[in-house]
């Protein structure tokens, strides 16, 4: 804990993102859509030191909050990760993410065969059938999707 | 127990539901053969939308519900319905619903009798979505296996042919795997069984994926044979020998058991030569006679 200190301040307002699988860090701001553009104060450490998972990625965004579907979009590939709400300094709120059993509107079908990927007025709804490794079935089409089919396949 | 539910995946049927439709497909082979007229669907309606060519499938489910007293209406094909004006299949199904009493779809697309099912009240039947699945074909076709050999369980069962592409096939391995059966898969690497339909069958099932039919012959009850499709492959010459090594003839026939099958959801194109029609074994015909029976018993649990 004093390590990862040492490398990541700690922030007034916004949230905190942590136990991300190591190396996943980047593919988390690429969910919540943070790139360059982005105005806020972000630390992200990559491979620091856990008790719990030996490496891990953390990452602190200042005044930010993180949307329902953002969360769930985060625990495909983060599926332990602990989300803190942090309010002038103290944290607020901190809970697990929990990746839904049903997920509903979070991604798109990989089999461009599927009548999902039409103008139907549906949306993608896949059952949980594995969180480690993950892997999720279509509930209309049946087909399976590891995590990276369904990382890149995120609405 | 299936009374006005939809069957658009082979688990949408349990293993006491395949018993009832079983029990009830021989009642109407009866009632069939005696040429006795059945009222039992009387005022009853089926609509029918094929969006995809169907010989078998269409005949034999208009056949039924007709046999069963009661009426059908359909779309003579895709081209001359809303479809083609660009409606959705969630729109369609909501006007049939006032239509119809029950709706049989096959489409190209994979989930779309799943789709179809979401938007209605009434039954959806699946008769093929895409290369997803095909469950009232794997109906007739435990049928036929229970009535040609006397029973599903202790069968080896060897599937040969597109295994990648073909609904059918998936559909009947998923339920294979509910009896004590053994599968084997033939078929080229590029038609393989796809890993998602793999992953859905217990871990403790025999399943083995072989690549030469002659290995298996001997021990096989049931040859389910497929159409290998020739759109499939870009060159014509690899077409040309992959149906070479797969078609059946008399020679493949002389390999098997006395008591064993072969068995084909038709159309066949050169994966059975014809010089196999006159032998006892080819069940393929029977098969697709099964239909009817099977169709009518399914429409009577789900309407009755």
């Amino acid at each position: 804990m004093e390590e990862q200190t040492l490398k990541i301040s700690k922030i007034k307002d916004g949230t905190v993102i942590d136990h991300i699988p190591p190396g996943k860090a980047l593919k988390v701001l690429s969910i919540l859509r943070i790139d360059e553009k982005d105005g806020n104060s972000i630390s992200i450490g990559i491979r620091v030191m856990s008790k719990r998972l030996g490496q891990k990625d953390v990452i602190k965004i200042e005044n930010r909050d993180l949307e329902k579907f953002e969360v769930d979009k985060i625990s495909l590939i983060a599926p332990d990760a602990t989300i803190s709400i942090v309010k002038n300094y103290e944290i607020t709120e901190k809970f697990s993410v929990d990746l839904p059993q049903r997920l509903v509107g979070i991604v798109k079908c990989s089999n461009t065969n599927c009548i999902t990927n039409t103008k139907e007025p549906v949306v993608g709804e896949f059952t949980l059938l594995s969180k480690h490794p993950l892997q999720i079935r279509c509930n209309y089409c049946e087909r399976t999707m590891n995590e990276k089919e369904a990382t890149a396949s995120l609405f | 127990m299936l009374r006005n539910r939809s069957v658009v995946s082979i688990a949408d049927i349990g293993n006491d539901e395949l018993s009832e439709i079983f029990r009830i497909a021989d009642d109407m082979e009866k009632s069939l053969k005696s040429g006795k007229s059945l009222a039992l669907m009387n005022g009853k309606i089926m609509a029918t939308f094929f969006y995809e060519p169907s010989t078998r499938t269409r005949l034999s489910f208009e056949s039924a519900m007709h046999r069963l007293g009661g009426s059908v209406i359909s779309v003579a094909e895709a081209k001359s319905s809303s479809f083609a004006k660009g409606e959705t299949l969630a729109d369609t199904v909501r006007m049939a619903e006032g239509y119809s009493d029950i709706i049989v779809i096959r489409h190209s697309m994979e989930g779309a009798a799943r789709l179809a099912s979401r938007f209605t009240n009434k039954p959806i039947i699946n008769a093929g979505d895409g290369s997803g699945q095909h469950p009232t074909q794997t109906v007739l076709d435990l049928y036929t296996i229970k009535k040609e050999l006397g029973d599903i369980n202790g069968k080896t069962v060897t599937i040969v042919g597109d295994l990648r592409y073909g609904r059918t096939v998936h559909s009947l391995l998923l339920a294979l795997a509910r009896f004590d059966t053994k599968v084997n898969l033939v078929s080229p690497p590029m038609l393989k069984i796809p890993d998602y339909v793999m992953s859905m069958l217990p871990r403790d099932f025999r399943v083995d994926v072989v690549d030469d039919l002659q290995s298996v012959i001997e021990d096989t009850d049931v040859l389910y044979v497929t159409r290998i499709q020739k759109e499939r492959f870009s060159d014509p010459n690899e077409y040309q020998s992959v149906i070479g090594s797969y078609s059946i003839s008399n020679e493949t026939v002389g390999s098997m058991k006395q008591k064993s099958i072969i068995m084909h959801p038709l159309p066949r194109v050169d994966e059975i030569l014809p010089e196999v029609d006159l032998s006892p074994k080819a069940a393929y015909f029977r098969q697709a006679n099964n239909g009817v029976p099977v169709r009518m018993a399914m429409i009577s649990l789900i309407l009755g």
